[in-house]
């Protein structure tokens, strides 16, 4: 299994990464490598040059910016895991992270490679959809982003067009102090792709009420989703049955069917981990700040 | 393409083509054939080699990538020919191997483990080495190895990176722009 | 027989000398071996699971950088004889290439040979092949109908063995039972896959006239397959068994692999090498494993006794058959469990299809035959509302009557089934057990509680040949050893077949040191190649503590024996006056005494003083064949293994009824293997064998889908158990020694794997039984789980309404 011949170039710059890309259609970027290589290794990608950008420094890191918190394409996803900063604004992306492959594809995989690789299965797009992150894409024409749910068009396809490098990824931050995460995946073994995922995210006011939530589910369909739980905004979260509302949201869902799992076990999954990962977020939020459970 | 690896502590030179894997180069190129090719798309781990410290599958990377970091194989852990280290006596102790062919990257697994964590626990060990697949031993004597290795290690004067940053950072990368790093303290600290 | 005294070495938890180079990366694997000039072959797979070959058209690919050759079938096959079959089945021929026509998805079609294997496989995408595609059948019943377009049109039909064995009076039986029970079970295509692929090198040397072979192999007679297939004679081929092997368990035939490299070295004068990558493996190498369809009835009684069992075993072999077949035959020799079982009628069938062939498998064939049987018992005790262990404990073979013999003519050696079950349920807390699964089922999930009592016959001959094919009268299955004490006083010992990782150097070791009353530690085991070796057929049918351990027993006795004939013709006594201790000879009545480099120096410099007829120099060799092994089958009844090892499993597993995610939250297995040599190489074989067990009861198969396509071509759709998926086990331990072994010894070669799956589809069973359902195929996956149960409530709220 040896890769097809390519070349292999590693540009200065971003800039000079777009040029190349917008030259030859046949030329694919490579970050971490953990999910290009095994295809190039069995020549189901056959790309003309390979251009390296993962030691490009003005597409790393984890910052700060104005509520949100913007990762570089090419920060590792083990850099995430460790980040301080991560660990306090993005409780459900670190909750979510453990369950991205092992710990050696987390030591050389990106970020930026999980969402421009769109698995509709993957952890990372689905904490990007549940959140409404914004996707930093990088081209020619400079620096443009768009919502997540617009950038995942389906399965391993993106809005991304030859030209374009995916730069970062803006996560919303919920700084109110009542806040629960919920993250839930079934698979056929710890570190396998996902058969379904689900991501919760609520808040609550001092009442129990909520003020805020949202509910993602992935590797049902082609690409991951948000759910309507627009319901559960202002009740009271301790009189709401979560199983029906997600029951009812997610039974007619498109779901796939393959070797391993079919669409109907998707979707009866997909209720109940949806349910527990809300049922967690809630929990989470209720304990605090200490109110009874 | 002409390629400077450092491996074990050594620059080393090749001339390969850019598709040629870490691990092709590595056995190859520099006959360091402890590193094995078990599925050659990431799986497996057989190939598992330590990129500054973190394992890492050295067949899904190209050598042309590999500049810059620290590498280190199998062979770069004896402390000198004919003497085992404390991770790879405790395999020896436990027989926590039967082909070997998984061994060389469980052990490079385990060792990175224990590196900066001084008292795993099971669950810890098993996540550590989940990436590593065997199909002789059922896992059982591994995980075993890796406690008495851990308890081993607790009572030698061993400096560790218990504190849980990394070692030194690779030359070409940068660093995030979070937290500053803590420096490295000797074994014995805690975090 | 059991020494009486108690032992030094055989027994204590001493290292496993092998472990030392491998820790340190030091093993040598084929694919380590560095020859002059070394040439790469890739080979192209076959795109149809059948089809004409009307057209090669390698002249693209003879152009491309650092080609060398591209061979086709139809040059092989003037230049070698077909591979081996194993069933009188002369019509269905092998080639390591196909030959005019491609029979499954994935078969080698054509080889390149190149200066690396990436120009190889560079070359191999530009060979034009043009098919005609023909007529398939994958599904094995469809194969077994006459109607089916047959794999071999010379063959006639895909129907390779049809053998109906009836043993005692089974319709009589049927007819005086209370009851009656038949169900079917389906054993999904899965292997134990081992991580190093199988990889083979070989070196033609026209000056010697020599064909060096080094592979990763575990296969016997493999000298003497390559030698057929080349048409030269076998002290021409000479086979390294210095190459460490990374995992076999049963698997590495390798012949196809090393008759197409070996033609390739004599061809083109330069060492030619095949690795296969992970790809080849999968579709092509030797990876599949038994496929089979068991149809069983059961007649019994009241009181839960089994009176007689009739099974029919469908195994659909793929496209071509080697050994295969027998995996239908060894497990005749426990047909019937550990169980008293009266009668049985046993219909052996195996037929081609165009998927790729199936290879030997640990067990050869009793994995799954333990999974149809356990699977029974669960049944009779379902049906009466029995408690399952009590039913087995009412069949069990008791511990007074062994040497038993089973209605298909093996004896079963020894064992004492109620002592280890006894052992496990209160290691285990069996009531507290059942508390906990009530628990979780009272909290909402499905819990069930799994069972598995099986056998592992050990000692492995070929009794199976004769049985199935009444033209092979094989009744020899050696094995050997030879030890040389030289002039210095160090002790070499010799093994003639390579290893994968059971430890055989150690276990020699630790056999000679414990006759010899010397450190293991000193004696250092080499092994020569095929022609420095003594006759062995290599570490299959869990042979090796028999085998080995007796060859190496009684080598180092006769060479005690000569020491003290040494000693005896000094000290001008009786050989029975000659105390030999810790290598040191003496006589008591004269107080004298030779230590060891005293009689060493004597046998190797002092000819004058040794007695008559005794030849110079320290040195003995032992053949042995197997034990019990000495007739040919009678009346379709034939003395199987020598040897019994018996395991209990108990397992315990919950799941949520939606997700269906089994998880294994306790494990316990009794393991009783008689003597044990090296409990850590024991140990390991428990816990890998169970590994593979829950691969192939929850996450591991070979799915073909109509059109004959392989589905689970890589390591992302084939699933492997991580560290994740096996829980700590518990292993319980109970000894039994053998009457035939020179220790008492029996073989764990396969322990673990024979019950694993029949106990984790126990407790699955177990676990959803309240809902009404089952699940008679492996493996069973979560979605299965999911979907069966999601169906049940869906009926019953049916017929609520």
């Amino acid at each position: 299994m040896k890769a097809a011949p390519f070349e292999y170039v590693r540009p200065d710059s971003v800039a000079e990464v777009c040029e190349i890309l917008a030259a030859d259609e046949d030329a694919r970027i490579i970050a971490g490598g953990q999910t290009l290589i095994p295809m190039l290794a069995m020549r189901l990608a056959r790309p003309t040059k390979l251009v390296d950008i993962v030691r490009l420094k003005e597409l790393r890191g984890i910052r700060s910016d104005d509520g949100a918190i913007v990762v570089g394409a090419v920060t590792r996803q083990v850099e995430v895991e460790r980040s301080a900063l991560a660990r306090r604004a993005l409780p459900l992306l670190m909750k979510a992270l453990p369950w991205v492959g092992h710990p050696p594809t987390r030591s050389r995989g990106t970020v930026g490679g999980s969402i421009a690789n769109a698995d509709p299965s993957a952890e990372i797009p689905l904490v990007a959809v549940t959140l409404g992150a914004e996707i930093e894409i990088e081209n020619s024409g400079g620096r443009s982003s768009m919502p997540a749910d617009e950038f995942f068009i389906g399965a391993m396809v993106t809005s991304v067009i030859p030209g374009d490098c995916v730069a970062a990824v803006r996560f919303p931050v919920w700084s109110q102090p009542r806040l629960g995460t919920g993250f839930h995946e079934v698979s056929a073994r710890q570190s396998d792709f996902a058969f379904v995922a689900a991501a919760a995210q609520v808040v609550l006011d001092e009442g129990g009420r909520c003020i805020d939530a949202v509910l993602g589910l992935g590797g049902v369909g082609d690409r991951a989703e948000r759910i309507d739980v627009s319901a559960l905004i202002g009740a009271d979260v301790a009189r709401f049955v979560i199983s029906d509302l997600v029951r009812s949201a997610t039974e007619h869902m498109e779901a796939n069917s393959d070797l391993h799992v079919s669409a109907d076990y998707r979707r009866r999954a997909a209720a109940v981990l949806g349910t527990r990962a809300l049922g967690d977020a809630i929990a989470e939020a209720r304990a605090a700040d200490g109110m009874a459970q | 393409m002409k390629v400077t690896l450092k491996v074990n502590g050594r620059l080393r030179t090749a001339d390969v083509e850019p598709r040629k894997t870490l691990l092709d180069t590595l056995r190859e190129d520099f006959l360091l054939t402890g590193s094995h090719a078990g599925c050659e798309h990431g799986v497996c781990g057989a190939c598992t080699v330590l990129i500054d410290g973190e394992p890492s599958r050295a067949c899904l990377m190209f050598a042309v990538q590999a500049d810059g970091y620290e590498i280190t194989t199998i062979e770069g852990l004896a402390p000198a020919p004919g003497e085992l280290n404390v991770v790879q006596d405790a395999f020896c102790e436990t027989h926590g191997l039967q082909c070997g062919y998984c061994t060389p990257g469980m052990i490079l697994s385990a060792h990175a483990l224990l590196e900066h964590n001084d008292a795993p626990t099971r669950k810890d060990i098993v996540e550590a080495i989940s990436g590593n697949i065997c199909r002789c031993t059922g896992y059982g004597q591994i995980v075993e190895a890796v406690e008495l290795a851990a308890e081993r290690l607790r009572q030698t004067n061993v400096p560790r990176h218990v504190d849980g940053t990394r070692p030194n950072e690779s030359l070409g990368d940068s660093t995030t722009t979070d937290a500053p790093k803590a420096a490295h303290t000797p074994h014995g600290a805690r975090r | 027989m059991k020494p009486a005294a108690p032992m030094k070495f055989v027994s204590s938890n001493r290292r496993v000398r092998e472990d030392r180079r491998f820790v340190a990366g030091q093993g040598r694997y084929v694919a380590d071996v560095v020859l002059e000039g070394l040439l790469h072959v890739a080979v192209l797979p076959s795109p149809h699971p059948a089809a004409r070959i009307v057209s090669i058209d390698a002249a693209e690919a003879m152009k491309m950088p650092g080609v060398h050759y591209v061979l086709t079938g139809e040059e092989l096959a003037k230049a070698t004889d077909p591979l081996m079959n194993g069933l009188d089945t002369p019509n269905v021929r092998r080639y390591p290439l196909a030959v005019g026509q491609v029979r499954y998805a994935g078969e080698w079609v054509v080889a390149v040979v190149a200066e690396s294997r990436a120009q190889a496989e560079d070359a191999a995408e530009k060979v034009r092949i043009v098919y005609e595609q023909l007529p398939y059948v994958v599904d094995s019943e469809e194969a077994f109908d006459s109607t089916s377009p047959p794999v071999h049109a010379a063959h006639g039909s895909n129907l390779l063995l049809d053998k109906t064995f009836v043993w005692g009076e089974v319709e009589k039986h049927f007819a005086e039972s209370q009851r009656h029970l038949s169900f079917r079970v389906v054993w999904g295509r899965n292997s134990t896959v081992p991580i190093e692929t199988f990889g083979v090198a070989a070196k033609w040397d026209p000056w010697r006239e020599m064909l060096d072979v080094w592979a990763s192999i575990q296969m016997p007679k493999y000298p003497d397959q390559i030698a057929r297939a080349l048409r030269i004679p076998l002290n021409n081929v000479r086979v390294h068994f210095d190459v460490d092997v990374g995992g076999s368990y049963g698997v590495k035939r390798g012949i196809k692999q090393s008759v197409l490299v070996s033609h390739l070295a004599r061809v083109l004068g330069r060492p030619v090498r095949l690795i296969e990558d992970r790809l080849d493996n999968m579709r092509a190498g030797d990876a599949h494993g038994p496929d089979r369809i068991f149809d069983v009835e059961i007649a019994f009684n009241d009181d839960g006794i089994v009176n007689s069992m009739k099974m029919r075993a469908l195994d659909n072999v793929g496209a071509y058959a080697g050994r295969s077949p027998f995996q239908l035959g060894k497990p005749i020799g426990a047909i019937v469990g550990p169980y008293k079982i009266k009668s049985v009628q046993y219909r052996a069938i195996a037929v081609t299809s165009n998927k790729a062939a199936q290879e030997a498998v640990r067990g050869f064939g009793q994995a799954p035959t333990n999974y149809a049987i356990e699977t029974a018992i669960d049944k009779v005790a379902n049906t009466l509302g029995l408690d399952r262990i009590e039913v087995r404990r009412r069949n069990f073979i008791r511990s007074d009557e062994f040497p038993y013999l089973i209605p298909s003519g093996t004896h079963y050696d020894s064992g004492d089934y109620h002592t280890v079950v006894a052992k496990v349920l209160a290691h285990a807390n069996y009531e507290g057990l059942i508390r906990e699964r009530d628990a979780l089922r009272a909290a909402g999930q499905c819990a069930g509680i799994g069972i598995a009592a099986c056998l592992e016959p050990s000692g492995g001959n070929s009794a199976f040949e004769p049985l199935l094919n009444e033209k092979n009268t094989t009744t020899t299955w050696m094995d050997s050893c030879r030890i040389v004490v030289d002039g210095l006083g160090s002790v070499t010992a010799t093994i003639h077949t390579t290893s994968s990782g059971q430890g055989h150097e150690t276990l020699a070791a630790t056999v000679i040191g414990e006759v010899l009353e010397i450190d293991p530690d000193l004696i250092r085991i080499v092994r020569p190649d095929s022609l420095n070796s003594l006759p062995s057929n290599t570490p299959v049918g869990s042979r090796m503590a028999i085998m080995l351990g007796g060859a190496a027993f009684h080598a180092a006795q006769k060479l005690k024996a000569k020491i003290v004939r040494l000693a005896a013709h000094q000290f001008g006594c009786a050989e029975k006056d000659v105390v030999y201790g810790g290598g040191t000879v003496s006589h008591a009545a004269s107080d004298r005494k030779f230590a060891w480099a005293e009689h060493v120096n004597i046998a190797h410099r002092n000819f004058h003083l040794l007695p008559e007829g005794m030849e110079p120099g320290l040195e003995t060799t032992h053949v042995m064949q197997v034990p019990t092994g000495t007739k040919l089958p009678e009346n379709g009844r034939v003395q199987m293994y020598p040897c019994h090892s018996f395991e209990f499993h108990l397992v315990l597993i919950a799941f949520d009824p939606v997700i269906g995610k089994p998880e294994i939250r306790r494990y316990v297995i009794g393991h009783d293997c008689g003597t044990v040599i090296n409990p850590r190489i024991v140990k390991g074989m428990t816990l890998g064998g169970i590994a593979h067990g829950i691969g192939a009861s929850l996450l591991e198969e070979f799915v073909y889908d109509s059109e004959g396509q392989m589905l689970t071509q890589s390591f992302m759709d084939y699933l492997l158990p991580s560290s994740h998926e096996v829980p700590k086990v518990e292993i319980v331990h109970h000894c039994t020694p053998s009457p035939f072994t020179v220790f008492g010894q029996k073989g764990s070669g396969e322990s673990g794997y024979l019950g694993a799956p029949a106990a984790i589809s126990s407790a699955i069973n177990d676990a959803v039984a309240p809902i009404g359902i089952s699940f008679s195929k492996l493996p069973i996956r979560i979605a299965a789980i999911s979907d069966a149960i999601a169906a049940a409530g869906e009926l019953q709220t049916k017929v609520k309404a």
